[in-house]
This record gives C-alpha cells, structure tokens and sequence, in this order.
C-alpha cells in the first residue's frame, strides 16, 4: 500500500475527528505505518458539515489531505454530496442507509447500513456511532487490522465506557461485513 | 529504552517543545487555532514549577509574556488571526527593549476574524513589519508536526541567543494535524539559555555595548537592578535621545541578527541539484510541492524543491544563488503573494516567478503545482 486515503464525512458533534484520529493512532503508534490525519470544520461547536481525514502510507506522508478517496464515510446527505466528488473509481462509500437516500452517481463500492440507530438502539448509547463507523471502515478498508483497530479504540477511552466501545467497535465490523456481502 | 512516542497536533507538540526547550511561563488568551498550545502548557507547567496565566486580552498577555522573561522565565505565547494584531504594540516593546520571547502565531484566514477555522500563511508580513519601527525579525515556518516540537526548541534558542522576541508561524494545518512524534531525551537537542551578566550588580548595564552585540541581561529578582522602557534608551536603560547613542543603538539591533544570518536561516534543498525549475515552499504548502516535484520527477521533469524554515530574515543568499541555475521559481502560497514578493527581490529579473495563490481557506493542492509547472518557459 503505498497511499491509502480515507475520508470521515457528516455534522459536527458526531465524533467523525475522534473516528479519524482513532484510525490514524493505529495505523501510525500499534500498526508502524506512516499517518497523518487532519479535519475541517466550520466556527460551529454542533452542525454543519464536517470532515476529517486520514492519509496511511508505508513512506513518510506529504501532502496531508485527500487527493483521490480511496474510501468515504459519509453520515449526512449534506456531507455526501458535499464530499464524494473526490472518490476514486472503485473506492468504497460507506453510508447510514437512514440518512444518505441520495447516493452519488459512479463506479464505487457502495455499502450501507443503519450506523446510527445501530449505535443508538443495538449498542445503546448514539454517542459511539462514530465507534460503529470505525469498525465498518477498518472492516471494509482493512486499512489495518481488526485487532490494532480495537486497541487504539480502547486506549482512547475512559474506563466506565470500555464494554459499550468494544461492543460499538465489533458491531460496526460485523455489520459492515454482512452488508458488503 | 526506546522513545517516548506518541500521535498529536502541531499545537501540542509546540507546547512539548517549548515545555523541553526550558519554556516556564506562558501568558495568552485562547483563540482559534492557537488554543491547544495553551491547554497543554495549563496543564503542564503547574507540574514543573511554572506559571500559565490567561490575561484578559492579546494585549495584556503579550505584556506579561514580556514581564515573565524579565523575571528570567523563558516565556510563550500563543495566538492567531486578531490576536496577532493585538499583541503588535508589545512585540514592538519587546524588539527595543531586547527581550527574548516567542510568540506563537497559527495563521488563519484574515484580516480581522476572516476565517477563524480556514489555513491561511498570510501573516509573513505582519510578522515583520506588524509592529511599527525599525527592527529585525526572526520567524520559523514548521511543516510537521516533529519539525513543529523542534523547532520551538530552536525559537527558544535563538529568542535566548540573540535577546529577542521571536516568531513560530505554522498554517492551520500543520498546527492542526495529527502525526506520530518522537519526544526528544533530555540532551538530544542543544538548549540555549541567555547569558546571564559577568558585573557585579552595582556595575550592570542592561544595553553594555562592550559586551557585543548582544548585551547579557540579569534576571529581575536576582538582585540586579536596571531600568526598562519603550523609549530609546542608552547602555544603563534610561531614556536618552542623544543622536549617536539612539543611531547606535538601533543599528545594534539590526545587525546583531543580520551579522548571524547563517546561524539563523535554515531552510531544505530536495531534489535541486539538476533542476531547471525550483519550487519555494514553506509550511503545508511544502507538503504539497514535495508530492508535485516527486510526481513531475517520475515524468522527468527537472523540478525540486527549495523549503524555506526560517522565512525571517529570508534566506536571500540562497534564492539570489539559485535565480542564476533555474529558469523559474514557483511559489505556492495561502496568501496573496507575500512570498513571491521576497523571491522576485532576491531573483533580480534572473528567473521567471510564477505564483500559486490561494486564500479560500482550501489548501493548494499538488495538481495545482504539477499545473503551474506547465506554464515554466
């Protein structure tokens, strides 16, 4: 792999930054690859479209943002329309089938299924959808391995929310396999 | 053992170096997107001994910055955008009254609030010539966030060496992004600390020109007593407007930077030593050019990089030696044309200047240098 770039796209307030940081911490710090991750926001705390990405190559990174997505996430239609025009032919569009009706047109991957209420009603808490997003990402990506993915996971985390970020990580992996058979 | 690692922004790992570069007071007031500076060094110095202290504004924290030095501390600020203007009267005070200080100064979109959350490099000049008068300018441009962490160590050094106030101006995005960095063991860089005075106290001159240049200067508390002001002043501190002491003293000033240009400018040379076109990059944006000259390379294009590190004072001698190798400069920038500026002054009408200028709060993009590469006659 020489440049594998990954783009978390939705509102702000959703932890798309955290998702990204978490995948850029276990490619660079438990998986010994090169990577750089950066985000852009609006002056809003909450809203807005929001996106952080994440470069990972084996050779030092330079330029640090997207140039051709390799792989999107995208949890608001605001965000992808906004942010899929970069996609690579064959790259992989990751989507909350609750809230993304509008898919892009073009030859990509495209695997949905419902991130959020995943979160909110099968993990219980919608404040880990961005764990779910990472596990479907690193499942679909294999950007790097399910278990670095995990580690970095938990080594960003309080104590008290260890299980509910273990259980969001796994359940992300699980369903993003299912819905991408 | 192995190093301490770890993944952060450009702006914690500014924090860290200056933390290790003997940094023990930190006076600012938050805004984006300067703020993580002083959230680590609020939570750091108290650990060491150190103060952190928020002021009620840019003003009153560039002040105490001042005030902290003269105390002896190594002292840091941090700001951007609107911040950076404010603190211009007090940069001024520090220049003449010869304080050793950094001021860190993420560059957002501007003027005024502009883009508080958008990159931007449009404060070169403000950086400069921001406060009023006469006075030499030292200010680094990092573009990782490793070189972000040791550079601070350099700022602090040169600030120490030279008893001057001086500049760390990372973009947006390189204070912002997120990297793996190696935490430096103690001894692994050089750390610089100001030379203490050799009188006895009731001998001391602050401005004693028999002692260089760069006169030593006692620490408040110390038991030395001296007199600091904004008004030019002579060797003992008080005020003075004889003509020859004030004409002295201000060329003093200058020339204690511009006779140690080589020991101050640093700067990168990739992939020059053939080139017919040489991109001047600093900051992210050399992130960009680095990826431009790599791909351009593999189509065999002659093209390389020339990455400038210290942009204070400008590294004159080396664009004037490459204007007679290259056919043409390209210097991408997110501002509009600072830089350039500066190139086509050192150039002389040698080189063609092509300028890529972007201040819409996007990055300039490798495709955008590999485009402009085109229009190279």
């Amino acid at each position: 792999m020489s440049r594998y770039e990954l783009r978390f796209s939705g509102a702000g307030g959703q932890g798309l930054i955290t998702a990204g940081i978490i995948l850029a911490e276990a490619a660079s710090i438990h998986e010994g690859k090169q990577a750089v991750q950066s985000q852009s926001y609006g002056p809003e705390a909450r809203g807005g479209a929001s996106k952080s990405e994440v470069i990972i190559a084996d050779a030092p990174v330079d330029y640090p943002k997207v140039t051709k997505c390799d792989a999107l996430l995208a949890l608001t239609q605001e965000a992808c329309d906004k942010y899929s025009h970069d996609l690579k032919e064959g790259g992989i569009l990751l989507y909350d089938t609750d809230l993304v009706t509008k898919l892009p047109a073009g030859n990509y991957k495209k695997v949905g299924f419902n991130i959020i209420n995943t979160a909110k009603n099968e993990v219980g808490r919608e404040i880990v959808a961005n764990i779910v997003a990472l596990g479907a990402m690193i499942a679909l990506t294999g950007v790097v391995s399910r278990e670095n993915g995990e580690k970095a996971v938990l080594s960003r985390v309080p104590a008290a929310f260890l299980e509910l970020n273990k259980k969001a990580y796994a359940m992300g992996f699980e369903k993003a396999l299912a819905a991408s058979k | 053992m192995s190093k301490k690692v770890a993944f952060m922004q450009g702006n914690e790992a500014a924090a860290h170096g200056a933390l290790y570069a003997g940094c023990k007071f930190f006076a600012g007031y938050p805004i984006t997107p300067s703020t993580e500076v002083a959230e680590v060094m609020s939570a750091e110095l108290p650990k060491i001994g150190g103060k952190f202290i928020q002021m009620e504004d840019e003003i009153g924290a560039m002040a105490a910055t001042i005030g902290g030095s003269l105390a002896g501390c190594k002292s840091l600020t941090a700001t951007s955008g609107p911040g950076m203007s404010l603190k211009q009267e007090n940069i001024g005070y520090a220049c003449i009254a010869e304080v050793p200080c950094v001021i860190y100064n993420v560059m957002r979109g501007g003027p005024s609030t502009g883009m508080p959350t958008g990159p931007s490099q449009s404060d070169l000049m403000s950086a400069r010539w921001g406060t009023h008068g006469d006075h030499a300018t030292i200010a680094l441009t990092p573009a990782s966030v490793q070189e972000t962490y040791d550079m601070m160590v350099r700022a602090f050094n040169l600030a120490e060496k030279y008893r001057m106030p001086v500049h760390v101006l990372p973009d947006e995005i390189v204070a912002h992004m997120r990297e793996r960095i190696e935490f430096r063991e103690q001894g692994e860089l050089e750390v610089i600390d100001r030379t203490a005075p050799s009188v006895p106290p009731a001998e001391y001159k602050p401005y004693d020109p028999q002692f260089g240049d760069v006169p030593p200067l006692a620490a408040f508390g110390s038991g030395y007593k001296f007199h600091v002001t904004g008004l030019n002043k002579a060797a003992d501190g008080f005020p003075t407007t004889k003509a020859n002491l004030v004409q002295a003293e201000e060329e003093r000033q200058i020339r204690k930077v511009m006779a140690n240009v080589d020991d101050i400018v640093d700067f990168e040379e990739y992939k020059l030593d053939d080139a017919d076109i040489c991109v001047v990059a600093f900051g992210s944006t050399s992130r960009s050019a680095r990826y431009a000259v790599n791909e351009a390379r593999e189509k065999g294009v002659k093209v390389g990089m020339f990455r400038i590190k210290t942009f204070w004072p400008f590294p004159d001698k080396q664009i004037k030696a490459l204007a007679g190798k290259v056919k043409a400069f390209i210097v991408p920038e997110m501002n509009l044309g600072m830089c350039s500026l500066e190139v086509e002054r050192c150039a002389q009408g040698k080189a063609q200047i092509l300028g890529i200028n972007r201040v819409d709060g996007e990055p300039i993009n490798p495709d955008q240098i590999l485009e402009k590469m085109k229009e190279v006659k």
